[in-house]
């Protein structure tokens, strides 16, 4: 790594923002209209590759003797199913068990790309023409944002077929502080900040966790650049953090899968 | 932070996952695992109640052996009874056999005693008539005397 940006003689700052701008693509007129094909790229195959592995293995599931494969498809699976059993009271295997499987397995494979050493999978993105490439879909707020603004629709979409639209609205007003007419604006405001700070705070601490890790791999990368010592140290350093990135990445996928099942549990039951 | 279309597509590739799972995914796992589980606690019941049945089956075996055994005693009892029985008629027969034979000696040897005493009652008589003859043929006429003589045989 020392080498190679030796080479290129890039400076610390212009370093960090390559490796922390997105392989954009224009696809209409405006900023909004903009596509991050490396963010795409990576959660769409991450994506079919995860599930496709749990698909494949479940599409042989046999209810005899497990083979060693099914069995650790059968324990994440009973991880998740365990959590949800005990967070949300209804049919869970209609809906919310297998999508909080999905957000669990995906966001956790999203995650774990940040094992890659950033430099070299880069370097191997540059050598087949793309130019920038961020590896972690999850370090893109869009990714954490359309996650956790689905799981909100879907939160609306669950309050709304279990109460009613009338019935949806009326909660709105009047809970959680009673039904005395001078609370109701009250109410009213608290639900409004409520659903409003379900998808920051959902998406936001995902986003955060796995920026600020990357961010740290690259400052790491860089130490390790500027000579024997610093690769040293970097090397020794990186690893150390990689480690407790395990953790991390485990961590926030759970986080987001518990805040996903708490939230969609939450619009199910009437006040 | 630079919020783009790439929201949009995330979300549609998160619908589209989460679609996958929910229909193609979630059902086959769910479906083994609760077969298993089904197959498992089938299992256990029957297990359970095979050691039921063993239990019982213990309990019977032990009640008819001890209905065999008790029956068994009491037929040793009565075998006992009857043998003490048999030999107890076999004594009884035997003592009123041997009293018979007895009761039967017993009347010969009378009968032949009387038959002695008789022999010898007529041999005395005939003796004492020979000694009162003797003596008396001096004295006494022996026809005038034996109307006498022949009263006290008779009276021996």
């Amino acid at each position: 790594m020392a080498t190679e940006h030796a080479e290129h003689a890039l400076t610390p700052s212009e370093y960090i923002s390559h490796h922390l701008s997105f392989n954009a693509q224009s696809v209409g007129n405006g900023s909004f209209w903009t596509l991050h094909i490396d963010t795409l790229i990576m959660s769409v195959v991450l994506g079919l590759l995860v599930m496709g592995l749990v698909w494949w293995v479940a599409r042989g599931a046999t209810a005899g003797v497990p083979t060693k494969r099914q069995a650790f498809v059968e324990l994440v699976f009973g991880f998740v199913d365990d959590q949800v059993k005990n967070i949300f009271h209804g049919n869970r295997h209609s809906f919310i068990a297998p999508t909080a499987l999905t957000v669990f397995l995906w966001v956790f494979a999203m995650n774990a790309m940040d094992f890659l050493p950033v430099d070299i999978f880069a370097k191997l993105m540059h050598g087949i023409g793309f130019d920038k490439w961020r590896a972690v879909p999850t370090s893109d707020i869009n990714t954490t944002f359309a996650l956790a603004l689905s799981v909100w629709i879907l939160m609306i979409f669950f309050s709304i077929k279990v109460k009613g639209f009338g019935g949806w609205i009326h909660e709105l007003f009047y809970s959680p502080f009673g039904t005395k007419i001078w609370v109701l604006p009250l109410n009213f405001l608290f639900n409004l900040i409520e659903y409003v700070s379900k998808p920051l705070s959902h998406s936001l601490r995902l986003f955060g966790n796995m920026y600020a890790g990357e961010v740290i791999f690259l400052l790491l990368g860089m130490w390790a650049a500027t000579g024997l010592s610093g690769t040293i140290f970097g090397s020794i350093l990186g690893a150390g953090w990689s480690i407790f990135h395990i953790l991390i990445v485990a961590l926030q996928a759970f986080i987001f899968m518990m805040l996903t099942v708490v939230y969609l549990a939450m619009a199910h039951e009437s006040h | 932070m630079n919020i783009n279309f790439t929201l949009i597509a995330q979300a549609i590739a998160f619908a589209v996952l989460i679609w996958f799972t929910v229909k193609f995914v979630w059902p086959p796992l769910l479906k083994a695992i609760e077969t298993r589980q089904k197959e498992i606690a089938d299992g256990l019941a029957a297990a359970q109640e095979g050691r039921s049945a063993l239990e019982v089956a213990a309990k019977k075996s032990e009640a008819t052996l001890a209905e065999a055994k008790q029956k068994a005693t009491e037929i040793i009892g009565q075998a006992e009874k009857r043998a003490t029985q048999i030999v107890e008629e076999a004594k009884g027969n035997a003592k009123a056999e041997g009293d018979r034979i007895i009761t039967g000696a017993k009347a010969e040897i009378d009968q032949e005693v009387n038959r002695a005493k008789e022999g010898l009652r007529a041999q005395v008589s005939a003796l004492a008539i020979a000694g009162a003859e003797k003596i008396l043929r001096k004295e006494i006429d022996g026809k005038a005397h034996s109307e006498m003589l022949s009263k006290l045989a008779a009276e021996l």
